[in-house]
């Protein structure tokens, strides 16, 4: 089995397996990081976003021997440390305003809504209703407004 | 309690009069080294009015009613224990799937024995067979059934905390005061519970006798409270049955066959694929050909590869046009047309995915002579039943532990992963972890069933006359033990020898308005589908094809579709609801053309639900594009009002109807199955439309009505009839024609469907193009 080596959660890794092992398994059956779920294993649902270098990604979609070994991923595990604290401004701005019911695909939205507020920061402006109505990540609990409250107070303290 | 359930006295003193006073409750203190206070699970005393006949029988009893007063004579104890840390815990014999039950209990038990909620541990209970039909989770009956005992046994315990404090501090006991897990006599000394939680222990089990907190001195219950489990949620530490790590369960996933319900034939590639990478087991089972894995990659990669030979299943050739024909053949009759004016209506209701966003999934460890079971399930002891009788063991040597449930909708009352997981782990003779593919969860995982409702409103002037509705539908399976429960009940109710069905049907479906004579009537056709409730059993079509009807009648007789409804309520706590959201959301406002409101009212479970929506149906709006999603009509405002009657967590409870909301917009805009022979043609998040961001209205409100009963009423379900009701009232005023196909959007396809064979999709590669 070939050796494949980057970056998780601020730490070197390094797994040995198949180059087409899609990230979302070696992280869960490898490596046993559980926080990135699985919801539908095609890229739809994005119950598993993670970030790639900053930017949300789908690992359920990639390749682990597409990863070089200066890649860092990041995943809902290790967003906190990004920030430096015990929790993540989105991950308090998700307490404060209750927002998960069963809870299984708010890794994946609280990843997403990082990701999110990065890219509209970079573009240099605010989010927007555009910007939440185009967030694809299935809440099948219907937390959704509860969400994008959260964003906006999230954003604010990021 | 005395074992043959007659109902307790106290210990001590005469019993209290009904009426005004205090109700003492019998509870328990466990011999154990630490407190252990318990209680049993009780009946609620509504249940008493049963042998009073009724037009009307969900006044006097509904479903929650048979559930609690099946639980009367056979429930066991429930246990509350303060540990020397000073925590509280408790085995809560529920699932908590994302309703928030454990967050309420919690709250329970804080304000009975004064403690923090963050120092209650609530944990889902083992499948417990001595609690017979007290462990089935569903028909928003837990809060129903539990807040009195809960109670109960929280108050045991403080009663006992408080004598060992009495001792400790030298102190009587009606001098002390306890706050925050603190017990503290006048002098100023105090003690914490967990210092005091081995002296209050027994060495011998013993009565006691309590009264309850009056709700004048509640500071816990009725206050907006976080979920408990929100900080594990949001760190990704909060653990589902995939999550765990139980040692050598590995990834096992099931080819599953093209039509529903097919059966494995022969397998002409077994050796090939028992040779690919990470691939230890391959065998045929009941349900197709199992595979176990180093990776679920490597499984879903197995499962493509095999070749299988497969026979036909239980809906070989069937279409929804095919069902569609024989709901009408099956449909009782309406009756001659009434000699008086009337509206009449016919509405169709596709199949419905009940999947949860985590998919169908257990852990099993078979081993010759026990087993051991993981997965979140709402009927446990049948799922323990079950799955012994199919490994030829004892009962007794099957342990189920109930998980934390991603969601279920009502697809956790079933059991189908963890049967088929047994089976597997039994035929390869080692742990197995079972994940269903998305596709699978959807095209062979269980369905809402297709169904017709037709309606007829007779009326004369300003009176109606007579309500009589004909629900003809796909048979709905309910043998997860509420089946049982009803046998045992069955000769107790006031419906006559109905069949089961008909019997669920007659208790779950409220008739709010006083239209005269009313009969409403279910016919079932067709045991060949795989199906359950989704987040209510019949409510939603039945509530909208009623309220559909009624907004036909107010246009039929010049009037305004909230006040006839006003009008012809029987209820005060309906009507406030009603006016709460006509008053809220502005009703009867001059809106552009293309857009409308719409007001819907459902009553269930004790409670009171009255929902308002507005909907733009502009073209601009509907035809917004996005990808690989249907846009359609937009819900653009939402105001609901709930009475549940007492509301335990005001937070959870609009937790509970904003996602009733978002599952009836789904119902009625965007969200159905399309069967074409023998099977349903989604396969994703993709096909299948549920609510997304996109369809997500900008503006709601909701409002939870103050209590006016003092009982808590169930609400996980509550809020989907109205809801579906209202946006297709909207829907309807917006348009100018009424719905009668749901959801609307069901004759057009929106997707391609993906092949049969191999029963999944590849994994895709391009996820690094899609980084942003």
């Amino acid at each position: 089995m070939p050796k494949h080596t980057f970056r998780l959660n601020g730490e070197q890794v390094t797994v040995d397996v198949a180059d087409e092992e899609r990230l979302l398994w070696v992280l869960r059956d490898v490596l046993g990081v559980t926080g990135p779920k699985y919801g539908c294993g095609i890229n739809v649902c994005k119950a598993c976003t993670s970030h790639l270098n900053g930017r949300a990604v789908n690992p359920c979609a990639v390749p682990v021997g597409a990863l070089k070994p200066t890649d860092e991923i990041t995943t809902i595990e290790g967003l906190a440390d990004t920030a430096g604290a015990e929790l993540h401004p989105m991950q308090q701005a998700w307490l404060d305003l209750d927002v998960a019911q069963c809870g299984y695909c708010q890794p994946g939205q609280i990843m997403a809504a990082v990701a999110l507020v990065r890219r509209v920061t970079e573009e240099g402006r605010d989010i927007t209703e555009a910007d939440l109505d185009g967030i694809r990540n299935i809440c099948r609990c219907g937390t959704y407004p509860r969400i994008r409250a959260a964003i906006r107070a999230g954003a604010a303290r990021m | 309690m005395r074992s043959d359930g007659t109902p307790p006295t106290p210990e001590s003193g005469p019993p209290a009069p009904p009426g005004p006073g205090r109700r003492r409750f019998l509870g328990f203190v466990l011999a154990a080294p630490t407190l252990v206070a318990a209680a049993e699970l009780a009946p609620a005393s509504r249940a008493a009015a049963a042998d009073i006949p009724s037009p009307e029988i969900t006044e006097l009893l509904d479903l929650n009613d048979v559930m609690t007063a099946a639980a009367l004579p056979t429930s066991g104890l429930i246990r509350v224990e303060v540990h020397g840390d000073g925590t509280v815990s408790f085995a809560l014999p529920r699932a908590e799937v994302g309703q928030g039950i454990t967050t309420s209990t919690a709250m329970l038990i804080a304000e009975e024995l004064d403690v923090p909620v963050e120092r209650v541990r609530v944990t889902l209970a083992d499948a417990r067979p001595e609690l017979l039909f007290n462990q089935l989770t569903g028909a928003s009956n837990t809060t129903v059934s539990t807040y009195t005992p809960v109670r109960v046994a929280a108050a045991v315990a403080r009663q006992r905390l408080l004598r060992a404090a009495a001792t400790e501090l030298g102190a009587p006991v009606d001098a002390l005061s306890v706050k925050a897990g603190v017990v503290t006599a006048p002098a100023g000394r105090s003690v914490g519970i967990g210092a005091l939680a081995a002296k209050a222990a027994v060495a011998r089990t013993e009565q006691a006798s309590v009264e309850l907190k009056p709700r004048e001195r509640f500071t816990v219950i009725g206050r907006p409270h976080g979920r408990v489990d929100a900080l594990a949620a949001v760190t990704g530490r909060k653990r589902f049955t995939l999550d765990l790590g139980v040692p050598d369960a590995r990834p096992t996933m099931v080819c599953r066959p093209p039509t529903i319900n097919g059966r494995p034939g022969t397998v002409a590639n077994l050796a090939a694929v028992r040779a690919m990478p990470g691939v230890t087991d391959v065998v045929v089972i009941s349900t197709g050909v199992a595979v176990r894995a180093g990776t679920f990659g490597q499984c879903i990669d197995a499962v493509r590869a095999l070749r299988v030979s497969w026979r036909p299943g239980t809906a070989e050739g069937k279409s929804d046009a095919s069902v569609q024909k024989q709901l009408r053949a099956a449909e009782l009759p309406m009756g001659l047309p009434p000699l008086t004016p009337s509206v009449e209506g016919e509405f169709t209701f596709a199949f419905r995915s009940n999947s949860a966003l985590e998919p169908n999934c257990a852990i099993a460890d078979v081993r010759s002579d026990r087993a051991e079971i993981w997965s979140s399930l709402k009927s446990p002891i049948v799922a323990q039943q079950t799955i012994a009788a199919k490994l030829r063991l004892p009962v007794g040597a099957v342990t189920v532990h109930v998980t934390e449930g991603g969601g279920s909708f009502g697809r956790k009352l079933f059991f189908d992963a963890a049967l088929e997981a047994a089976e597997i782990s039994q035929k390869v003779g080692k742990p197995v972890k079972l994940m269903w593919h998305r596709a699978d969860d959807s095209r062979q995982g269980r369905a809402h069933p297709m169904a017709r409702s037709r309606v007829r409103i007779a009326y004369a002037g300003d009176t109606v006359l007579g309500y009589k509705q004909r629900h003809t539908s796909v048979a709905t399976d309910l043998g997860h033990g509420l089946g049982e429960l009803f046998t045992a009940m069955a000769a107790r109710l006031p419906v006559g020898d109905a069949a089961f069905s008909q019997t669920f049907f007659q208790l779950s479906q409220s008739m709010p308005y006083d239209f005269g004579a009313n009969s409403r009537l279910l016919n079932e056709t067709d045991k060949g589908f795989n199906t359950g409730s989704m987040r209510n059993v019949y409510s939603p079509d039945v509530t909208c094809a009623r309220e559909l009807m009624v907004d036909r009648l107010a246009a039929r007789t010049g009037r305004d579709p909230y006040e006839l409804r006003r009008r012809f309520l029987r209820d005060d706590r309906a009507r406030a609801a009603l006016d709460k959201v006509a008053e809220a959301g502005d009703w009867g406002r001059s809106m552009p053309a293309g857009t409308a409101q719409g007001i819907a009212l459902h009553t269930e479970y004790h409670a009171v639900n009255a929902v308002l929506v507005e909907i733009d149906c502009r073209p601009e709006t509907v035809n917004r594009p996005v990808r690989d999603g249907v846009t359609g009509p937009r819900v653009t405002r939402a105001v609901v009002a709930v009475d549940v009657g007492l509301t335990v967590n005001p937070r959870g409870l609009q937790a509970q109807m904003m996602g009733c909301l978002m599952d009836g917009i789904a119902l009625t805009l965007t969200s159905g199955l399309h069967l074409r022979d023998g099977h349903f043609l989604e396969a994703s998040w993709d096909n299948y439309f549920y609510t997304r961001q996109w369809n997500t209205p900008p503006e709601l409100e909701i409002v939870v009505m103050p209590d006016t009963t003092g009982e808590p009423g169930g609400a996980g379900e509550l809020g989907v009839a109205a809801s579906m009701a209202a946006v297709a009232c909207a829907y309807g005023r917006a348009t100018g024609t009424m719905p009668t196909s749901f959801p609307i959007n069901h004759d057009t396809l929106s997707f391609t469907p993906k092949p049969t064979v191999p029963p999944i999709p590849a994994s895709p590669t391009d996820g690094l193009d899609h980084v942003r």
